[in-house]
């Protein structure tokens, strides 16, 4: 096999987990935002415990 | 300021106005990172063009014992001084110093297939970064192991202080042992053995590599506290119909 293949490859491998984690984040973010929206939007707060 | 930053709320307000700019600035340095390894840097004497490899593999080793040295002080932070963030910190760094480990040994191992002939040596600078790995591996594990988080988090920040031993060993590996692996030529006390024109491409690559997990890490931590507060909320919530049906 050519260098080429083991430079290219890195590259993309390095690319690849790189976008894998922004990716996970932002959906991973997104998933929690909106389970808390909904929850305040059914009145489930902190101060709810105590009212 | 630690103390100031360890209130959730205030954290949520200083990261979610920092993030843009650390994100921004990754993305800036790992285009002028990449316009540099690709257009500008030379070819090695011996290695050819092979050492572009250099550029991602290296950022990435260091920042796998960065990122578990940022779980150690987590965890250290976690066990003596119960700092409420501490172990948020250390659960989102885990992914992503694994993540960056994994980067190494790949690259590492595409790197040594045309330089030493073989994808993989149990050598001691190879084999101390695989069991950094698995130990990276093992924590992610007891974090899903365990579901109540202040107990996790105990559990793994003794699992976390116990692995550290490991970081110095990958450091110095190279200078206790006789390995296939090249001694540091970047952080060595006489200056780096590297010509400027590898060197300086190669630090900025580190330092947008460093800011693109500085921005992960962040972000990792703001997930994980909603993720604690919708957590204490369902629990709250299911109280509530306890309470009704009762």
């Amino acid at each position: 096999m050519s260098h080429t293949f083991f430079i290219a490859f890195s590259y993309v491998l390095t690319a690849l987990v790189i976008t894998g984690l922004i990716l996970r984040a932002v959906i991973d973010h997104r998933i929690q935002v909106r389970a808390l929206a909904d929850l305040e939007a059914r009145g489930i707060g902190r101060r709810s415990r105590r009212g | 300021m630690i103390r100031e930053l360890a209130n959730p709320t205030r954290f949520m307000s200083l990261s979610g106005a920092l993030l843009p700019w650390i994100g921004g600035l990754a993305a800036l340095l790992m285009a002028v990172g990449l316009y540099m390894v690709w257009f500008t840097a030379p070819a090695d004497y011996q290695q050819g063009e092979t050492v572009k490899i250099m550029y991602i593999h290296v950022p990435a080793a260091w920042l796998s014992l960065f990122f578990y040295m940022i779980m150690a002080s987590s965890a250290l932070g976690s066990l003596v001084w119960r700092h409420p963030l501490a172990d948020v910190s250390q659960k989102a760094a885990a992914p992503i110093g694994a993540a960056f480990t994994l980067i190494c040994l790949v690259t590492g191992s595409l790197w040594g297939k045309p330089m030493w002939g073989t994808y993989w040596q149990w050598d001691a600078r190879l084999t101390s970064m695989l069991v950094m790995l698995l130990i990276y591996l093992g924590i992610l594990a007891l974090w899903r192991a365990i579901e109540e988080p202040n107990r996790a988090a105990r559990a793994v920040s003794i699992l976390t202080l116990v692995g550290a031993v490991n970081v110095p060993i990958v450091k110095f590996s190279v200078d206790w042992w006789n390995t296939l692996h090249q001694p540091a030529a970047v952080f060595r006390l006489d200056g780096p053995t590297i010509h400027a024109s590898m060197l300086v491409p190669l630090l900025i690559m580190a330092l947008a590599f460093t800011l693109v997990g500085v921005a992960l890490h962040l972000s990792g931590m703001r997930t994980e506290i909603l993720r604690r507060r919708v957590r204490t909320l369902t629990i709250l919530e299911a109280e509530r119909l306890d309470v009704q049906a009762a």
